[in-house]
């Protein structure tokens, strides 16, 4: 039943609503739902939360190298004319040019699978599948000596792969002064 | 040429002919004397003429200004990249040293993209807060522009800016080819802490991820707090709106932080309880030191200055009375203080700092300088409200080594020599 007393208890319910919605600002952010905004949710953390389903073998990974990264990334990741992405471990300390690649230098294999997913190849970006995507990192990463051949890479085996240089990064010991 | 003697006032306060930078406050030299003692020229000027654009009207009016027909060679440089089929990655530079004032004109604003400059339609561009949030939300451009909006001067500097001076051979380049990746503009938009508290923040949130609409869609995580704290989602640069090369329609604004994170052509700020490791926060934009672990998480850009005149190219027409000027800033807060040095760090002088003195924003400086017309290495350098000074070469070699690439920040050197000609060099 719908009172005087109850829609003078409604109205001022809307007005304190609309009087914090205008403390900060208009609220004109639209709702959306988890399933509609999933195509722009491509970010993987190191917990591999964020993978999708699928898999890939060393043996695929070399197809799809040949045919999709190779030309800028060289015969088995050698590099040239873009990054080397195989190599180097062991380059890190001292004065001397230090060797960065996926095998060397990157601490989480799930950051080789974002960046891939959302960036590569560099001219046909977010075109490989998800099985294409494991396999290209399966590839990379058994070329670095990281995994074994006959290993597959899928959500639950790829967070858990050792990169080599995994402990090899430390805060920045200034921090920013936050005012 | 008839030999000068120094006035009042006119003393050297540091070695090599570096002068009091009271004359600027006191007006010394526009008072008469100072200039006067200082000048270098004796011939009486030509007779005056009257040019013909005195004698006929002007132009009439064009819709989109743009610099006088003389003005050319003020642009940006850019190398061509390695990769001719990968056209887009890299930067280009801003031409500091035919450059004065502190904010950088919109057109020759430093560019960085890794994946070219997307053509983003406004009408169809989105973005989403989602993730540790109670409500994921989506915003248009045109939903943006009725939220409350707040302006700041601030600069962006690519956290590669100045890689080149690790070279341990000194580099021949100029200030434009050294120091160029920063640039200062006024950023106008919405505080990022009004739409989050839109979408509610859920406790666990620590972190947040933005990510760029480009074809690489750049990514990188930032900091709650420093979200919370004075990020701005940017609409307009210098009062229009934002250039496409600098993140139309919509960036963000970092101050102060590394520049690769005030992601352009903002499409997504996710909210997390960690970082998400992305490729430029890991394999890229970190600090490889001797011992062979790195720096992460380099956020600030610590205190740093530059002469942008005299330095190459900008020579000195002859010896006498020249201005050092140049720019310092901190990614922490405030420049407190500049000095310069006319004789390779030996001897320090202070210079003016112009108002006004912004946190996070390009500070402009300015030294009288007499000339003697013998070798000179000039230097600035910078102290901020932390009370952090700006390093020589050798305390960050000492701190870091030169295989650091990123946020160098060490006082660098212009040598003079007796035709006033400038070059970088070691010192």
């Amino acid at each position: 039943m719908f009172t005087p007393e109850r829609s003078l208890l409604v109205a001022g319910f809307m007005l304190v609503a609309n009087l914090a919605v205008a403390a900060d600002g208009p609220g004109l952010g639209q709702p959306i739902t988890a399933a509609d905004l999933a195509p722009w949710d491509i970010s993987v953390g190191p917990d591999g939360v964020g993978l999708p389903s699928g898999k890939g073998t060393v043996q695929q990974g070399e197809a799809v190298y040949a045919a999709k990264c190779q030309a800028c990334h060289g015969e088995k990741g050698a590099g040239r004319p873009n990054d080397v992405l195989v190599g180097g471990q062991g380059s890190l300390p001292g004065d001397k040019p230090a060797l960065k690649t996926v095998g060397s230098f990157w601490p989480y294999p799930t950051t080789f699978f974002d960046y891939v997913r959302r960036a590569m190849p560099w001219n046909e970006p977010k075109s490989l599948t998800s099985d294409e995507i494991y396999a290209v990192s399966a590839y990379i990463f058994n070329l670095n000596g990281i995994i074994k051949a006959d290993e597959v890479m899928d959500a639950q085996t790829l967070p858990k792969v050792q990169m080599p240089n995994r402990d090899g990064f430390t805060p920045f010991p200034r921090t920013a002064k936050v005012d | 040429m008839g030999k000068r003697r120094e006035p009042d006032g006119l003393e050297p306060v540091a070695g090599n002919g570096l002068l009091n930078r009271r004359l600027f406050l006191e007006r010394a030299l526009a008072a008469g004397a100072g200039g006067a003692a200082l000048s270098v020229s004796a011939a009486n000027a030509e007779p005056l003429t009257v040019p013909k654009w005195t004698l006929e009207p002007g132009a009439s009016f064009n819709p989109y200004g743009k610099p006088s027909k003389f003005e050319d060679k003020v642009v940006r440089q850019f190398a061509p990249p390695a990769n001719p089929a990968t056209q887009g990655v890299g930067s280009s530079r801003t031409p500091h040293h035919l450059l004065d004032g502190m904010i950088t004109p919109n057109s020759l604003h430093f560019e960085r993209s890794h994946g070219g400059v997307p053509d983003i339609d406004p009408a169809q561009h989105k973005i989403l807060i989602h993730g540790l949030v109670k409500r994921p939300l989506t915003f248009t451009i045109e939903s943006l522009m009725r939220y409350p909006m707040t302006s700041r001067i601030s600069f962006i500097e690519c956290g590669g800016n100045s890689g080149g001076l690790s070279a341990a051979q000194p580099a021949v380049l100029n200030v434009q080819g050294i120091h160029g990746l920063l640039s200062c503009a006024e950023w106008t938009g919405v505080k990022l802490s009004t739409l989050l508290d839109e979408a509610g923040i859920d406790p666990a949130a620590k972190w947040i991820l933005a990510e760029g609409a480009d074809s690489q869609s750049v990514s990188r995580s930032i900091p709650l707090a420093k979200a919370l704290d004075d990020v701005i989602v940017c609409l307009f640069q210098n009062g229009e709106r934002i250039r496409p090369e600098n993140g139309y329609p919509v960036r963000l604004l970092v101050p102060g932080y590394s520049g690769n994170m005030n992601i352009k052509w903002l499409r997504r700020i996710k909210l997390v309880s960690a970082p998400v490791m992305t490729k430029d926060e890991t394999s890229k934009y970190t600090i490889l030191l001797p011992t062979g672990k790195a720096w992460q998480f380099v956020l600030p850009l610590e205190v740093k200055s530059m002469i942008t005149r005299p330095s190459p190219g900008i020579n000195l027409g002859g010896q006498g009375y020249h201005e050092i000027s140049g720019l310092a800033w901190s990614g922490n807060g405030k420049i407190t203080k500049v000095e310069v040095s006319a004789d390779g760090g030996k001897s320090w002088a202070p210079a003016a700092l112009q108002e006004p003195i912004l946190s996070k924003a390009v500070t402009r400086f300015r030294a009288p300088w007499n000339w003697n017309g013998g070798p000179a290495v000039l230097q600035s350098r910078a102290t901020d409200d932390t009370g952090m000074v700006q390093p020589s070469r050798a305390q960050i070699i000492a701190e870091r080594g030169l295989r650091g690439q990123y946020h160098f920040n060490a006082i660098q050197s212009w040598a003079v020599d007796e035709k006033g000609v400038l070059a970088n060099v070691h010192a």
